[in-house]
């Protein structure tokens, strides 16, 4: 808080030749602090980690995972895609946070994570691994090429680990992408999922919202106010300009 | 080459909650106090801020509040014939870093401990016999008693506001309240929460099957409210975003909140963020410490004088400097020689998902908004037909119902995704709530913690190493207390239960609770604890620690309203007597 | 938080013992007389304009924003070179009474000499007594930089002549002791018309405007101090006033910007007696005409638009029906400060927030934060709009266009 800010915030309506009516005196005070904690939300919807084969797959495994149907979108449509990319291009994706020294040893399922990869790799490597997979095992189609049927067998194979990957583990690599489309559905739509509030709308969450103080003792009536967002209640805003 | 600094009168290592009741209390005292935290400043406004805190993957599911195992983690075995690997990402605990510790992302929920917990071998021993003890279990008692402690928990308790209702008042038992709970002096500051549905239903349903309900003791606080100090908090809105959250309108307890607005201004109180204590430094005798090492954000090294090292950080990390300094004796589990890093214990949980017909509406919650039933915990029943010691108590809590993390199950058959799983979202969610049981875990002669062999931390320094899992008698009286809980569900007439029984080997994921306890445990043997009755070092006498690494073994509560009790009760022990005389306050 | 803690140390550098009673028949000693001068060195919250931000106390160096330019505060610690040292008590009377200085230059009324000139004689020599005892600061003072003709300080002669009427205030026989005191207080030392009075084209107070309400400027408007009900303190009781200038906050309202500035370095530190003269004072003050606001003609879409915006950002501390939480948030339903002449502090604080002053009374400095990443500029001036004239509030609209200027002029804190 310099005073160089005071000089700064002198308007020069004087300069421009009219005087505004503006009293002599102006200690400032501090007001209560920057936001520079406002969410790091994403600018556009232009995609900066994944190759097109890799949205190819990863659209077409999170449509199995969360399909459209009668209930509303699916996690294809709710922009999952989108937000794994935008998590893999940042800091989760280049495992900031992790504890990622050697020596590498794989553990029991008690003792968690041990890979040397970090999440972006997991998913380059596992895409990778089982687009490689389905080609050998299914006349050379992609599995984004494969009808829905085959995809849930193969997912599921994943899942239980049945299915060989070369370069990672189909366990930990399913259980990831899982949790991430888990996340990109029902994250806040500044993220680039949950677009238009599809998550949130088939599950009944009105978003953050900071008083029920009179609803709550209300018992077993619905909440009917609009779901709400970060941003408000535009569930496709990705950042105000 | 260190800079050597000023000599302070005390230095606490960590500014959380430990740390800002003992700067308050010795500051108070005329001392001047000097508090170093690792993580950075954090205050309501800005980072706390109700326009961006409930980002539930900022928070939750990234961690924004935690400590980043990045910098400092352990490693975890299961059982000393295995290899310790590292937690390479946060999973079954989430401890803090930053000013307020966990004390600003904690759920609220605040207990006493029961007179028995403190008094559990010689209770045990006197009711059930020596042999009821397996052999390798290595329980004691405290060297402190629930009486010793009461004043404290009062103390704790009016700084916090706490909103609930006592159950047994100088010897009353109050109707509404807990009729198991220690005596208190008084009822709480603040009248409970208001209830949520789901609350009112485990009511009825815990009254139907004979057992007595009561709202759980919130640090969400039912009013506005002054403390003892003068400091003003809010009143809790039921916003649904409490733990691994901060609160935004100032109604939930922490040291932000309670303390730093008298705490803060006081010009003999200072602290330093950014700054990773790496040693307590001990003179030649190594029965005196000097002071302490640092590192700032810079990376270069201070060494800090003070007459008083206190050790205020999380649990595990106040362990893990004990054995970097040299205090104590490491303890050996092959020869069970040795005391520091000895006892450590957790919490062992279950839940029985329960899938009802009307609109639970869960997204509207407080951290401590809860009805729980005590009979079933500590010594409240007969363990003797039972074959197993401890207990915890049976909740229903209704924190919120945030969408990523606080889906609450799916019925029983669900699929684990795809259309099936959808469905059951959509029907479930606003339906379903979840019945949970909080278990003690006993001290065993193979769950501790020493140095890592292999991995370092960003300093060069070994890691702390953690070996740890349940034993027979946790999971024997986690099925007890899972079967008590599923009972109760039942009688609240759902559509559907799931019971998820604690089974198997500890894992350091998912998340359980980051009730993480011992390795400094208190007591009135210097050959089994490390810290004496009043928490200070057996071996340095100029040394006192903080917080749940004293506890000589976990109880079935939550660890907060103690560690919080025991604080005061240390200040008041180094305020009224260790200051008049330093030295040993208790003769080996 | 910055703020808080500068003042705090400011307090404890001086040593200030915070509740001074103006000690009764010990008129005439040294000590009394400087601690007298202490005491109403507060009063006068000369701190806030002689203490820079991070600088030595009173030594000056405060950029002061005029529309005509900068001015810098000037070093009032007796230092012989570069402060006041020199002065007598004479020379320093001319320049509170008067408004020229040790060197017979005319002082702009950024130094609030116009009020300063009503305080007695025997006071300005306590304040002088009081200041000769700070702890020198070699700091020279600032040139100005002011715009041409401002610059030239005999231009201030002309304005003297106009509007500014030199001589102490002469009690009123008619009135008690206590509320000549608090006129004393309010329109001498206190200087509170100096932001609480509207200004003409040149900076002077309007004839008639006093104490209604003024534009203290960076998007702070000080409200009226008469009793209107609506947008003064009509509402408010002698007791609430006292509340809020000694502790920060009352039932109706929190002090924030510059005014918590006041509580924190001036007001907090009036004694009871004091305090209950000058509310007696403003209690006592002509309503004045009433201001017809012409009927608000609010668009039913625009209201509904500001409703939800305040259900979605507001309610979690200023509750659903606009009436705060007692003790802790203050009440928008009602509010004075809500409703005042023009809608620049709403948005002020809006956008950027605000923090509650931290006095002995009220510890905490509870806070408010910054919504101007979070709303737009059609969203605040709806959301504005809706809080000026909801649960009965009414006042005038704000246009996107102004919630757009204030959103530039204001920067919302360096963090």
């Amino acid at each position: 808080m310099s005073k160089n800010t005071r000089r700064d915030i002198l308007r020069t309506t004087a300069g421009a030749g009219s005087i505004a009516l503006i009293s002599w005196f102006g200690p400032r005070a501090d007001p209560a602090g920057a936001d520079s904690l406002a969410p790091q939300a994403v600018a556009s919807r232009t995609f900066s980690y994944f190759t097109a084969p890799e949205i190819t797959f990863i659209d077409a495994a999170v449509s199995r995972l969360i399909p459209a149907d009668e209930l509303g979108p699916g996690a294809k449509e709710a922009g999952v895609t989108f937000f794994i990319d935008q998590q893999l291009a940042g800091s989760f994706g280049r495992a900031e946070t992790w504890y990622m020294q050697g020596p590498w040893k794989e553990g029991t399922p008690e003792q968690g994570y041990q890979l040397k990869l970090t999440p972006a790799q997991l998913y380059r490597v596992g895409i990778q691994g089982i687009d490689d997979y389905c080609r050998r095992t299914f006349n050379k189609k992609t599995f984004a090429e494969l009808g829905a049927g085959d995809q849930d067998k193969i997912l599921h194979g994943l899942e239980k680990g049945e299915i060989e990957l070369a370069g990672a583990p189909a366990k930990e690599f399913f259980a990831m992408l899982w949790q991430n489309t888990n996340e990109g559905f029902f994250a806040d739509p500044i993220y680039g999922g949950n677009r238009d509030f599809a998550g949130w709308k088939l599950i009944g969450f009105p978003g953050p919202r900071y008083n029920y103080v009179n609803e709550i003792e209300q018992y077993g009536k619905p909440y009917t106010l609009p779901t709400v967002g970060l941003m408000g209640r535009n569930g496709s805003a990705l950042r105000k300009g | 080459m260190a800079t050597k600094l000023k000599p302070v009168d005390v230095v606490l290592v960590g500014f959380g909650w430990t740390a800002s009741i003992l700067a308050k209390e010795l500051t108070d005292a005329g001392l001047q106090v000097l508090a170093i935290e690792r993580g950075k400043f954090r205050d309501t406004v800005p980072d706390f801020a109700t326009t961006h805190i409930q980002d539930e993957l900022k928070y939750a599911v990234r961690g924004g509040l935690f400590e980043d195992p990045a910098r400092e983690t352990l490693t975890f075995r299961n059982s000393l014939d295995q290899t310790a690997l590292p937690m390479r990402h946060l999973g079954s605990f989430n401890p803090a870093s930053g000013v307020g510790g966990a004390g600003i992302h904690w759920n609220g929920q605040n207990w006493r401990f029961l007179p028995t917990d403190f008094q559990i071998l010689i209770h045990t021993e006197a009711r059930y016999g020596k042999n009821f003890i397996p052999a390798d279990m290595t329980i004691q008692d405290w060297g402190v008693t629930y009486d010793d402690l009461e004043p404290y928990y009062d103390k704790f308790e009016y700084l916090c506001g706490i909103s609930g209702q006592a159950g047994n008042v100088q010897g009353k038992i109050q109707s509404g309240g807990n009729p198991f709970e220690g005596p208190r002096a008084r009822g709480y500051p603040l009248p409970p929460l208001k209830r949520s549905y789901a609350t009112v239903l485990f009511d009825k349903a815990a009254k139907d099957v004979g057992l007595k309900p009561f709202p759980c003791a919130a640090a969400n606080t039912s009013q506005p409210y002054k403390n003892p100090y003068g400091v003003q908090m809010g009143q809790c809105t039921y916003c649904g975003f409490c733990e691994w959250f901060a609160c935004g309108n100032y109604s939930k307890s922490s040291p932000q909140t309670t303390i730093f607005p008298a705490l803060l201004p006081k010009d003999n109180f200072s602290y330093r963020t950014l700054c990773d204590v790496t040693r307590v430094n001990l003179d030649s005798t190594g029965k005196r410490a000097t002071g302490v090492t640092y590192v700032d954000v810079q990376g270069r090294e201070f060494e800090q004088p003070a007459e008083l090292v206190i050790l205020c950080a999380f649990a595990q990390h106040n362990v893990h400097l004990l054995l970097l300094s040299g205090i104590g004796r490491p303890y050996d589990p092959k020869t069970n020689q040795g005391v520091t890093g000895r006892n450590y214990a957790y919490q062992i949980t279950s839940s029985v998902n329960v899938f009802l017909d009307e609109n639970m509406n869960p997204f509207m919650g407080a951290g401590a908004l809860g009805q729980a039933v005590d009979e079933f915990n500590g010594d409240n029943f007969d363990h003797g037909p039972l074959g197993f010691i401890g207990g915890g108590y049976i909740a229903l809590w209704t924190t919120g119902g945030r969408p990523i993390l606080q889906q609450h199950g799916a019925p029983e058959g669900t699929p684990k995704w795809g259309g099936g799983w959808k469905k059951s979202m959509h029907e479930n969610y606003l339906k379903s709530v979840s019945v949970a049981t909080h278990g003690s875990v006993m001290s065993y002669r193979d769950s501790y913690l020493d140095l890592d062999p292999t991995y370092r931390d960003v300093y060069g320094n070994p890691l702390l190493r953690l070996t740890f899992d349940f034993h027979d008698n946790e999971h024997k009286m986690s099925k007890f207390e899972t079967d008590k809980a599923a009972l109760i569900a039942k009688a609240m007439k759902p559509r559907s239960i799931k019971i998820n029984y604690r089974e198997g080997h500890y894992s350091i994921l998912p998340y359980e609770t980051t009730h993480n306890t011992g390795g400094a445990v208190m007591g009135a043997d210097p050959k089994t604890s490390v810290v004496n009755r009043y928490l200070q070092s057996w071996d340095v006498s100029n040394v006192f620690v903080m917080g749940s690494s004293v506890f000589p073994q976990n109880p079935g509560y939550n660890p907060t309203g103690t560690v919080g009790a025991l604080a005061y009760w240390a200040a008041d022990a180094i305020r009224t007597k260790y200051l008049k005389n330093p030295g040993p306050l208790v003769q080996a | 938080m910055r703020t808080t803690r500068f003042a705090f140390g400011l307090v404890g550098l001086l040593g200030l013992s915070l509740a001074n009673a103006i000690p009764a028949g010990a008129q005439g000693t040294t000590y009394t007389t400087i601690e007298r001068g202490r005491y109403l060195v507060n009063a006068g919250d000369c701190a806030s304009c002689h203490t820079d931000q991070g600088g030595k106390p009173y030594a000056g160096g405060l950029a002061v924003p005029t529309p005509f330019g900068v001015i810098y505060s000037t070093n009032i610690t007796p230092d012989p070179a570069t402060g006041i040292g020199k002065w007598s008590e004479q020379d320093f009377y001319k320049a509170m009474h008067n408004g020229i200085d040790r060197d017979g230059k005319h002082l702009y009324p950024a130094f609030p000499y116009p009020w300063f000139t009503k305080v007695s004689r025997d006071d300005v020599g306590a304040i002088k007594a009081f200041l000769d005892t700070l702890t020198p600061v070699r700091q020279a003072n600032k040139p100005t930089e002011l715009h041409w003709p401002l610059n030239m300080r005999e231009v201030m002669a002309g304005w003297n002549e106009l509007y500014f009427h030199e001589g102490a205030l002469k009690a009123d026989p008619t009135k008690s002791e206590q509320w000549n005191r608090g006129a004393y207080l309010v329109e001498g030392l206190g200087h509170c018309g100096a932001c609480h009075t509207a200004t003409n084209e040149l900076g002077a107070p309007k004839a008639g405007e006093t104490l209604k309400g003024g534009d203290f400027g960076e998007h702070w408007y000080a409200p009226s101090l008469t009793s209107g009900l609506r947008d003064g303190l009509g509402g408010w009781s002698a007791a609430e006033i006292v509340e809020y200038l000694k502790t920060g906050a009352n039932a109706k309202s929190a002090a924030a910007g510059p005014m918590a500035e006041v509580i924190k370095n001036s007001t907090q530190y009036l004694n009871d007696a004091d305090l209950n003269a000058v509310a007696a004072y403003l209690k006592d003050f002509p309503v004045g005409k009433a201001k017809v606001t012409t009927t608000i003609d609010i668009n039913k879409q625009a209201l509904s638009r500001g409703e939800a915006l305040y259900v979605d950002n507001c309610t979690g501390c200023h509750m659903e029906n606009g009436e705060g939480l007692a003790q802790a948030f203050p009440p928008l339903k009602g509010s004075s400060a809500v409703q005042a002449k023009t809608p620049d502090t709403v948005i002020h604080v809006v956008l950027a927030g605000a923090k509650m002053a931290a006095t002995p009374g009220k510890l905490t400095g509870l806070a408010m934060p910054a919504f101007d990443w979070k709303l737009d500029d059609k969203e605040v001036a709806d959301l504005v709009n809706y809080i000026r004239n909801a649960w009965g509030n009414h006042a005038s609209l704000t246009s996107v266009d102004t919630v757009s200027k204030v959103r530039r002029d204001v920067e919302h804190g360096g963090g």
